[in-house]
């Protein structure tokens, strides 16, 4: 019984998240936009004391459920896992704990997180990493499905599809996606959850809590009778028969071991006085490492929330020539970022927010430094003034919530207009296109010599009132580079 | 109508009791539907009786009302040559041209420029297959681009014409869009070369067998050329002639004018007309919903298009009528309004004439899908543009303000629509306004402000601020 809940609040979980990477229409944001925003690191680096608060308390009452039910990347372990048990029944063995590296690895990402290497963050952020699988590889083909939809709508007459684009966004992000994803999949297919107890750092996190859970996988020693299966079902490995010991940092509360155990020696139950259940191996020891545990969270906790708050013939059609990215001094965060810094210490790069741009302007970054994070390019598309999509779907609060209206008055950069490039220069044709589309009125358009008003007219650029939305570089004629483009700033400011 | 045949009558009541939903009442009456007649509307291969024809004063030649238009031949991706770069496909050509000899229709009107420059071609090899004498060939002089007006090149593409045409004489020979460019480009085109004097002299040698012109534009240009009809006797003449630019030719276009006048003007010299565009560029086949009802209403098995032929060929002295057939179903459609044409009373007249001005106060752009304005250099793709934009005009999906009640579905429809029928690279917010592609325009469009007027409206459409 305990299980098969487990497997349908799971389910409901993995398909709402899945789907949340997939649906690029915002329907499903509405609904279940939450579920992201739940994560564990997420929740963490968007100072969501609540949600954090719950999923500690949570862990402290039925132990490590998060990783079996809300965790995206555990789900997709434990289905990987279901089907390599369809070959191969009870396949597992108890494998004592890496202890060294899983707290090795955990020490490695505070330490990354503090220091801002963003890059081994990144990688490691479980949701993140699910979140990569599934934008990069998962959702190009459902959106090519959705494509023969609409085009079989089309044929209907009816708008009840309409396609969308789909492309490359970043090659590097995608290797890396794949990558994860092959790694994992070869990982849980012979042992089950091993990422989540010996890399992961929100599992060992969460493990030091699980240890101290109110409800847990009991065994009653005088039902046991030693045959082991409950060990050879553990996908987490953690059941140690012989001592009937289970190591309950990594047990996942899969329920498992219960189901299976002819003789229902196992309980999900709490301590109680005069059973003869488990005790740490050595309370003492555990005592202190949870000391210990305590005091680093409560360090990093702290300084996190300093952090935060220090920062803000006729007929025919001409071939179009497709455009290149200008080379940015400043790359070009989006609005609600609140500028580089800020940023790049709070995404985790799950790449929620690049399925969700419904105008094609993010994609994820190949720089090292901000690797695989969101950036900004305008060849397909600009950054429209009615969307604010990426910043209601952000988990991290890397992008906080904004309105259209705040966004009007965000600067995130600002435009520079290169002369050689221009129409009017090269074509002699009258042009203007930039400075009709600027939502924000920052462009003119100037006479090139002042005592001819009728010459030709070239824009000119009020950077004071410009946000750097990329109208005027995406709606630019001159290709491949454009006459106009947007520098990023550093820091965003309200104009 | 001719009531008295009755197999006419017999089908009428059969469409009629279907569509009053009596599936029954079928059988009752007897169904008599021949191979190849639809029960669902009017389409099938049905005609009361011979085609109309009209005579040519000049040489005496009957000609059939319904003329073909050979700019819209269809091409092997299911398209129409205009259209699409797709190769012409010459078994269809073949076909639509077997089957509209054998109803009646033999005057072929072609040009050196139509589907991008393979139409003659085409032709050709589909006309040689039956006699010569049983058709007449109307091609033009198509020398627009200046390169082409010296006057080698421009007997070259006469010459050629023959050749492509596969035969040693034309029967009605124009002078292609006069009144484009004003008098500069006639005198350029015409005159100073002195084609037409070489074309006069063709008409006299018999290789030309009726000598005229075609018309768009500046009416200065129209007003001179019939002003010299008794030095060249111009043997028919081609306008546009549609019931809605019959009085309100100015509404739709200012530089247009009225074919009342233009039509007069050649009646006082008893010269025939040649009807183009007889659906405004089939504006008036895709009409607005209330007008389509308004016109079933009259007439239920009558298609919407048939009212257009049927005005467009009313006058007695137009010769014959242009349609640029694509498929089989336009061309059965014409064949019955045509066989025979049933003229309109008085009260049909002044239905047209209300029906015009209510279609004038649907604001559509008088875009005709020419592409003479394509390919634009920046790669927009203009009458795409024009032609969604008239056709969510047309079906109501283009709202005034958010208020209205169908706000939520005319914005998806237009939007959705525009991303399906423009590639966004295309699109209207990419127009800079450059101004290359009106001068083009034989309606005269202002393409950029059209272009900027649209952009507008998908902005507010995006931005929700309608």
């Amino acid at each position: 019984m305990l299980r098969k809940i487990r497997i349908v609040c799971a389910s409901f979980f993995f398909l709402f998240i899945t789907l949340l990477f997939l649906d690029f229409t915002g329907t499903i944001h509405a609904w279940f936009g939450w579920m992201a925003k739940i994560q564990f690191l997420p929740a963490l680096l968007a100072l969501n004391t609540g949600v954090v608060i719950g999923l500690v308390v949570l862990t402290l009452l039925l132990g490590r459920v998060y990783c079996s039910v809300i965790c995206p990347l555990g789900v997709f372990q434990d289905i990987v896992s279901w089907i390599a048990g369809k070959r191969k029944k009870n396949r597992f063995r108890y494998s004592p704990a890496l202890s060294w590296l899983r707290y090795g690895v955990l020490a490695l990402f505070l330490l990354a997180l503090l220091a801002g290497i963003h890059t081994f963050v990144v990688l490691l952020a479980p949701y993140s990493a699910y979140g990569r699988m599934a934008a990069c590889l998962l959702a190009p083909l459902y959106q090519w499905g959705n494509n023969l939809l609409a085009l079989w709508a089309e044929h209907l007459d009816s708008y009840a599809f309409y396609s969308t684009e789909v492309w490359m966004k970043g090659i590097s992000t995608f290797v890396v996606s794949l990558v994860t994803f092959l790694l994992l999949v070869i990982l849980a297919w012979r042992n089950g959850r091993t990422y989540c107890n010996t890399i992961c750092p929100v599992g060992t996190l969460l493990g030091f809590f699980a240890g101290y859970a109110w409800l847990k996988p009991r065994i009653e020693t005088s039902k046991c009778i030693d045959c082991g299966l409950c060990a050879r079902n553990c996908k987490a490995s953690c059941i140690d028969a012989k001592n009937h010991r289970i190591d309950y940092s990594r047990c996942v509360g899969c329920m498992d071991c219960i189901e299976k155990c002819h003789t229902h020696a196992i309980h999900y139950a709490p301590a109680q006085a005069g059973t003869k259940t488990d005790t740490p191996a050595n309370g003492n020891e555990v005592d202190r490492s949870r000391r210990r545990f305590l005091s680093v969270t409560s360090l990093f906790a702290t300084t996190a929330l300093m952090k935060a708050q220090e920062k803000t013939v006729d007929g025919g059609l001409a071939l179009i020539e497709e455009k290149q990215i200008p080379a940015r001094h400043t790359p070009v965060s989006p609005a609600g970022s609140g500028g580089m810094r800020h940023f790049a210490q709070h995404c985790t790069a799950c790449q929620l927010c690049i399925s969700a741009c419904p105008n094609q302007v993010l994609r994820p970054s190949s720089d090292w430094e901000r690797f695989m994070q969101p950036e900004i390019s305008f060849e397909r598309g600009y950054c429209r003034p009615e969307c604010t999509r990426c910043s209601e779907v952000c988990p991290t609060g890397a992008i906080r919530q904004i309105t259209a209206a705040e966004k009007s008055s965000i600067q995130t950069g600002h435009a520079v207009f290169i002369p050689e490039n221009c129409v009017v220069n090269n074509d002699g044709v009258s042009c203007g296109n930039c400075a009709r589309h600027c939502p924000s009125g920052a462009i003119q358009l100037v006479p090139v010599s002042p005592d001819e008003p009728e010459s030709a007219q070239l824009p000119v650029v009020d950077e004071e009132r410009c946000i750097g939305c990329g109208a005027c570089e995406y709606l630019c004629p001159a290709r491949p580079f454009s006459a106009i483009y947007v520098e990023g700033h550093e820091r965003h400011k309200i104009i | 109508m001719n009531k008295k045949n009755p197999k006419n009558i017999d089908r009428r009541q059969f469409l009629k009791v279907l569509g009053a939903g009596a599936v029954t009442a079928s059988a009752l009456y007897g169904c008599r539907s021949k191979e190849g007649e639809s029960a669902a509307s009017g389409i099938g291969e049905e005609y009361n009786g011979e085609m109309t024809c009209r005579i040519t004063p000049s040489t005496g030649d009957k000609v059939s009302l319904l003329g073909y238009g050979c700019m819209r031949l269809p091409t092997v991706g299911n398209g129409s040559a205009r259209e699409s770069s797709d190769e012409i496909d010459q078994e269809a050509v073949n076909e639509l041209t077997d089957y509209a000899l054998a109803h009646g229709v033999n005057y072929f009107d072609t040009s050196p420029a139509y589907c991008q420059g393979k139409s003659e071609h085409a032709m050709g090899i589909a006309l040689s297959r039956h006699p010569r004498n049983s058709y007449f060939i109307a091609t033009k002089l198509s020398n627009f681009s200046p390169d082409t007006w010296s006057r080698e090149k421009s007997i070259a593409m006469y010459r050629n014409s023959l050749k492509e045409l596969q035969t040693d004489y034309i029967d009605y020979m124009l002078l292609h869009g006069i009144g484009m460019g004003g008098m500069e480009a006639l005198k350029g085109r015409y005159l100073d070369n002195g084609i037409l004097d070489f074309l006069v002299k063709e008409r006299e040698a018999g290789r030309i067998r009726n000598l005229g012109f075609s018309y768009h534009g500046d009416i200065e240009v129209y007003d001179y050329l019939l002003s010299r009809h008794d030095e060249f006797h111009w043997d028919f003449v081609q306008i546009q002639l549609n019931y809605v630019d019959w009085k309100h030719a100015k509404e739709v276009n200012t530089r247009n004018t009225d074919a009342e006048y233009l039509y007069g003007e050649l009646v006082k010299r008893n010269i025939p007309a040649v009807i183009m565009e007889p659906l405004l560029g089939g504006r008036l086949s895709k009409v607005p919903e209330h007008i389509v009802a308004r016109l079933k209403q009259r007439r239920p098995e009558d298609s919407v298009a048939s009212w257009a032929f049927r005005f467009a060929g009313n006058p007695e002295h137009v010769l014959t009528v242009l349609s640029g057939m694509t498929y089989m179903e336009h061309l059965q459609d014409n064949l019955r309004t045509y066989s025979p044409l049933v003229p309109l009373t008085d009260d049909d007249k002044e239905f047209l004439e209300e029906t015009a001005r209510l279609m004038l106060k649907y604001p559509t752009i008088p875009c005709n899908d020419c592409k003479y304005c394509m390919p634009c250099p920046y790669g927009i793709d203009i009458p795409t543009i024009l032609v969604h934009y008239n056709k969510c005009v047309n079906e109501g999906n283009v709202p005034q303000s958010r208020q209205e009640e169908h706000y939520r579905k005319a914005r998806r429809a237009f939007l959705v629509g525009y991303d399906r029928s423009v590639p966004r690279l295309r699109q209207a917010n990419h127009c800079i306004g450059c101004n290359q592609c009106s001068v083009h325009c034989p309606q005269n469009i202002d393409i950029p402000k059209e272009l900027q007027r649209i952009d507008g409206f998908v902005e507010q459409l995006k931005q929700e601020t309608l």
